[in-house]
């Protein structure tokens, strides 16, 4: 009986999920009349805008990622190995950005650097991308950090350290050959998570007028029929591509077999 | 002065002094074990060589050197954990190359140093493996060439053998002896396990509540305790209560029978009720030549070791422990029967009061 209802309950949840996305990709193949067709695949790929923002969300989700990691990895090892009473503090600050709206935080920025702040970001391109990205930083947060906190927990982070600072090493050939390659997959399933973010946040992007895939999404949507779900089904498969990439970097990492 | 100087050491952590005024010289390619139950201080004692916890006051000279506020990474120290602590993204090569990458040592020579350093600890062809493709033992033996690859100063071990099953554990605290001898490394070993210290140290260092309670090698510490901590830590000890007969004289009496020790040894009065011990090997069971002292028992409990049987035996209100050889011609006395005990008033410790 209780085998029934789990199986009752997986199946009710698969087609939760699964019955909107087949019924939007079957509507995103019917763009030619009475029969299916990658017309609208073939239409938003033809368009350059497609690309253009595509390329630039892309650069923007590199950067946030370089940042990201930059900022989260260091923080999360030095909260394990040195403040653990600090992570409830540390914890709680990373999921700030879950219950603060996009929206709050973009006109926080925008009241903060505009151009006739002290430090007028706003005032060009370069300095609103900058902006953007230390935006998308932020959205990300909750699961970068969760993400590498994850990591350290699977290996002996104390450890690990006193050992490399007794062979002599510092805190920089520490963090960079021992820490980060050994919570690499977490690095990796946070930065694969954060492309996913940056791919699809509209608000930030479209409240400092920058040309990211987002603002193009919303602008498809708003006035075509078909392109905008080929254009979702083309997100889908980019997360979920990234999710396969995690799962192939895990499977190939050979330490990290041992872990697993 | 020594080659590796501790000088009235003290650590304290909040309101709990952890370390408390150790002072200990130990000679260059000396083998010195910390040996004290849990929470003694001796792994604090280690970390504060190694640099990972600053003293609160004292200092540590290596060499010569005050190395009190230098950094672990400017000690030039190797270390070995109970964890093992090997970097699992590297090979074992790559993991005994590291500190002479750090030190930024020249390719060639380095991949020879690696060589050499596999071939010591009888590893020579598992320097493209992993650290979780080699058993417990031999991942131990990878971090000891770790950790001696860049030829450090001292070599500090925090009981390296605790997480290794108990045949590893003979066969690599031999090793590891053996190796630190062929090197001369001046070596500092913590441990909890008596008959580690004891088996492989030039020196041992009883520690309790953060106090060094007495420092000498092994053969002193366990026939001389200069502590009743040390006594009853080091080895097993069965305890007598004695009145004195005459101090001055050396004369005791345990039971109704006198027995003489040396002139002087005893530090109380005529009259005075002193403890006096017997470790089990100087108990015999039934009587023997040159053993004077005879007292009646009963056998409480006999443990069959192998080779050697203990047995409990209880005398009045005391039980004692002693070790007979197993012959397979002599079976142990049936537990519940009466024995004699004998001993030899040479062999008793007399315990300070």
């Amino acid at each position: 009986m209780t085998r029934v209802l789990a199986w009752g309950a997986f199946l009710g949840g698969c087609l939760f999920f699964l019955l909107p996305l087949i019924g939007m990709t079957e509507f995103s193949l019917k763009m030619r009349r009475g029969e299916y067709s990658f017309d609208a695949y073939r239409r938003v790929f033809e368009d350059q805008r497609f690309w253009d923002t595509f390329g630039y969300s892309l650069i923007l989700a590199g950067a946030t990622i370089v940042v990201g990691v930059l900022l989260v990895v260091p923080t999360a090892y030095w909260v394990r190995l040195k403040l653990p009473q600090a992570r409830p503090v540390i914890e709680f600050i990373t999921l700030l950005p879950l219950v603060i709206p996009a929206i709050v935080i973009v006109f926080g920025y925008i009241r903060l650097y505009n151009t006739s702040s002290v430090l007028p970001l706003t005032g060009s391109a370069l300095g609103t991308d900058i902006l953007l990205t230390m935006g998308y930083v932020t959205l990300a947060l909750p699961y970068m950090y969760r993400a590498v906190d994850t990591g350290l927990r699977t290996i002996d982070v104390a450890t690990l350290t006193e050992a490399a600072q007794s062979l002599g090493a510092g805190w920089i050939t520490i963090l960079a050959r021992i820490i980060l390659p050994n919570v690499l997959v977490a690095v990796l399933s946070g930065a694969f998570l954060t492309l996913a973010i940056v791919i699809g946040e509209f608000t930030m992007a479209a409240l400092l007028n920058r040309p990211a895939f987002g603002p193009f999404m919303q602008l498809l949507g708003a006035n075509r029929a078909y392109e905008p779900p080929a254009l979702a089904v083309i997100a889908f498969a980019i997360t979920w591509g990234c999710m396969g990439l995690i799962q192939l970097v895990t499977r190939f990492s050979k330490h990290e077999r041992a872990k697993a | 002065m020594a080659f590796l100087d501790l000088n009235n050491l003290e650590k304290t952590f909040g309101t709990n002094r952890v370390v408390k005024d150790f002072t200990l010289g130990i000679e260059k390619g000396e083998f010195v074990s910390l040996l004290g139950p849990s929470g003694c201080g001796k792994t604090t004692v280690l970390r504060m060589v190694a640099g990972f916890e600053t003293p609160t006051s004292g200092s540590i000279r290596i060499d010569g050197q005050d190395v009190t506020g230098q950094r672990t990474n400017q000690r030039a120290i190797g270390m070995m954990f109970q964890a093992y602590a090997l970097f699992p993204n590297m090979t074992v090569a790559d993991n005994v190359a590291f500190g002479l990458k750090v030190k930024g040592v020249p390719r060639d020579e380095r991949e020879a140093r690696v060589t050499e350093m596999l071939r010591l600890i009888g590893l020579p062809d598992k320097g493209g493996s992993y650290p979780f493709q080699l058993s417990g033992g031999q991942q131990q033996r990878v971090a000891l060439a770790r950790a001696l690859a860049p030829r450090p100063r001292v070599l500090l071990l925090d009981e390296p053998l605790s997480a290794l099953d108990a045949k590893v554990r003979v066969s690599l605290r031999n090793e590891i002896r053996a190796i630190q001898r062929e090197l001369g490394i001046t070596t500092i070993f913590v441990t909890h396990d008596q008959e580690e210290a004891m088996s492989i140290s030039d020196r041992i260092v009883v520690m309790n509540g953060g106090i060094a309670e007495q420092a000498g090698a092994p053969f002193e510490i366990y026939n001389n305790p200069r502590t009743r901590f040390v006594a009853g830590f080091v080895g097993t000890l069965s305890t007598f209560s004695a009145t004195v007969e005459d101090a001055e004289q050396g004369l005791l009496a345990i039971a109704g029978q006198r027995l003489a020790v040396a002139k002087g040894a005893i530090a109380a009065q005529n009259g005075a009720t002193v403890t006096v011990a017997l470790r089990p090997e100087a108990i015999h069971l039934g009587h023997a030549e040159g053993r004077e002292v005879v007292l009646p028992a009963t056998i409480e409990e006999v443990h069959f070791l192998g080779s050697v049987i203990r047995v409990r035996a209880r005398v009045a209100d005391t039980v004692v422990a002693l070790d007979t050889f197993n012959r397979p011609d002599q079976p142990p006395p049936p537990q519940g029967s009466a024995a004699d005990i004998s001993f030899a008033a040479r062999d008793l410790i007399l315990l300070p009061q």
